[in-house]
């Protein structure tokens, strides 16, 4: 079965205090597709007065919004899970238009993910309580959560309405009002939800702004009307945006990537079973969503007496994807999501095979046939060398991994935690020390234990060294999103006694 | 000898920056998304010390790399290109519809023995 391209108006507004609206200097740019390369529509190339404006916005707003009760507020995140369910294949098509992803991902993953996030965050704020402690037989102490205020937000193109769907319900949950700029690559989704959700909450505490990040983004991430930027992307972008943010003594969190490491110990191919096939799966997934994944597991770690037999499987595996237009769901990994990637990727390969990486499969650009032919696909793709090479240390962003072997559980731990970043991990043994101990010594915020790539609501995700800090997802993340007032009220009658 | 140079057409689109920011500076990301490319900005943007490594000055724009990075790249020679695309960044030429990126070749043993020993 096979899917055709959705349809697009001409052009589309910011959405600001609850209605679209153009862009004040009237500029747009071209949104294309990365699967043909076609044009989509224009979206508004936004300056520091349209981000102006929806700060504006979403400062009126803020206070009558923070007063809402919580089941209110909760009541109307499951109003959009709700309208998002509801119109999950149209939401589908426009992702993987937009991002070149598969549509069996968009309908089974990326978009019924969306939805629950936006449950999960309802639930949790129904179900929790604030606390109050007798410091001593007069003396109370209570603590209530308060909203920070506005909060700005800017999220990647990689899984477009899923990251907007792990930042906003949780911002807005808490009763913030929120400016969100989406990537400037995939502004589609986002503009969807408004248009199916322009209703719901009241003007002012959603709207979105688009554009490119030195004209939008910036402004944003420096707005002194801003009270928190939560922030996914790279490392350097990271650091601009907290150090725009310690002008105005800000909190932040900062999602920014990872080079993630999938180790696999011998035992996983004592029985040629279940578990052996799941294994084998769990080392092709580096090709999930194209490989652009912040926690793409993309160095894979096998030991040694293993590594020619287990390889073998996972490049058969590898060499069994099928690559085609995203929009049949027999498709298995699309295209990159930009031009600009695509070109980075093939640099990798270049110095990847002058640092003498041996390509086991792929290693180049696969040009499909007719329309295609425009569009940024790249063959799955296995190297082999080791952990030294810069193929091993950067974030990729494309569906490649690297492999290398290792001899016993020290090297293992070792090689994983020889990287900058510390994202994700994976470890695969049926060894029940090992199942504790390896995880417990990567580095890393998010370590799968004999699965991969999955991302429920109520686990905490997040980075450790340079993959940022903060978490997403589980009820913890609402205390990124609020303060913590305390009231210590006196219930002695009796002065102290001082003056 | 230089660990890094620039295209002439990435050298064009420098230019046409400089016109138009003044004077910048170039520093290379890492992490997801549009990391592992170089970013520009304007001089002064960006906090910079000792942690951030000069690998050299292209068109008159000093070229910065983190310390940590640095060791991973060191024994690689960069050349700044550039290519159509958006990035996600805060990189000055998204809005003329480019990206600067990065061609890398290892340093020949000469090339090595004279910047990294």
């Amino acid at each position: 079965m096979s899917y055709s391209k959705p349809k697009f108006k001409e052009k589309y507004g910011n959405f600001i205090n609850g209605k679209f609206v153009a862009p004040i200097g009237g500029q747009y740019f071209d949104n294309t597709s990365p699967i043909d390369n076609s044009l989509i529509a224009k979206y508004p190339r936004s300056q520091k007065e349209d981000v102006e404006l929806a700060l504006d916005a979403a400062n009126a707003a803020k206070e009558a919004w923070g007063n809402t009760s919580a089941a209110e507020r909760a009541s109307l995140l499951n109003k959009v899970a709700d309208i998002i369910e509801a119109n999950l294949e149209e939401f589908a098509l426009v992702e993987t238009c937009d991002n070149g992803k598969p549509i069996r991902e968009t309908l089974n993953a990326d978009i019924p993910l969306a939805v629950d996030h936006w449950r999960y965050f309802a639930a949790c704020i129904r179900s929790e309580e604030g606390s109050a402690t007798e410091l001593d037989h007069n003396t109370l102490s209570m603590n209530i959560k308060e909203p920070l205020g506005v909060i700005g937000q800017i999220i990647p193109w990689n899984f477009p309405l899923l990251m907007l769907s792990w930042k906003l319900p949780p911002a807005l949950v808490t009763g913030n009002c929120v400016v969100l700029k989406p990537a400037e690559q995939t502004p589609s989704s986002a503009t969807l939800l408004m248009e199916k959700i322009a209703d719901v909450f009241p003007p002012g505490v959603v709207n979105i702004v688009h554009g490119f990040g030195p004209e939008a983004g910036k402004p944003l991430a420096s707005s002194a009307k801003v009270d928190k930027v939560a922030f996914t992307g790279e490392t350097t972008t990271g650091q601009l945006i907290m150090q725009y943010a310690s002008k105005n003594l800000n909190p932040v969190t900062m999602e920014l990537g990872g080079k993630s490491p999938n180790v696999f110990f011998n035992s996983v191919m004592d029985a040629d079973d279940a578990y052996l096939d799941k294994a084998i799966e769990g080392a092709v997934l580096f090709a999930f969503n194209q490989g652009e994944v912040c926690t793409c597991p993309s160095r894979i770690l096998v030991q040694e007496d293993i590594y020619d037999a287990f390889m073998e499987r996972v490049i058969e595996r590898t060499n069994a994807i099928i690559q085609t237009n995203p929009y049949d769901v027999s498709c298995m990994v699309g295209a990159q999501a930009s031009n600009d990637q695509y070109e980075k990727i093939q640099s990798y390969f270049k110095i990847g095979k002058d640092e003498g990486a041996k390509v086991l499969t792929g290693g180049a650009a696969n040009k499909l046939d007719g329309d295609l032919a425009n569009g940024f696909y790249i063959k799955p793709t296995l190297l082999e060398g080791h952990n030294k090479m810069r193929v091993f240390q950067e974030e990729i962003f494309g569906p490649v991994a690297c492999v290398t072997k290792f001899k016993d559980e020290a090297e293992a731990i070792e090689i994983a935690n020889d990287t900058l970043y510390g994202l994700g991990a994976g470890v695969w043994t049926r060894d029940a020390h090992q199942l504790y101990q390896i995880p417990r010594a990567i580095k890393a915020g998010r370590v799968w234990v004999n699965c991969y790539h999955a991302y429920p609501a109520h686990a905490p995700f997040g980075g450790y060294k340079k993959s940022g800090f903060g978490r997403e997802n589980h009820v913890m993340m609402l205390n990124y999103y609020r303060q913590t007032k305390n009231m210590l009220i006196s219930y002695d009658k009796n002065k102290l006694g001082f003056f | 000898m230089e660990r890094i140079a620039i295209t002439d057409a990435a050298g064009r689109v420098l230019e046409q920056l400089k016109a138009k920011h003044g004077e910048l500076i170039f520093h290379q990301s890492g992490g997801c998304c549009d990391g592992s490319a170089p970013m520009v900005f304007e001089k002064g943007d960006m906090y910079l010390d000792e942690s951030d490594i000069l690998l050299g000055t292209l068109q008159d724009v000093n070229f910065y790399m983190n310390q940590d990075q640095f060791e991973y790249w060191k024994h690689t020679h960069l050349t700044v290109d550039v290519t159509e695309g958006r990035g996600a960044s805060f990189s000055l030429e998204i809005p003329l519809g480019l990206r600067f990126f990065i061609h890398s070749r290892l340093l020949t043993n000469e090339e090595n023995e004279m910047l990294n020993k």
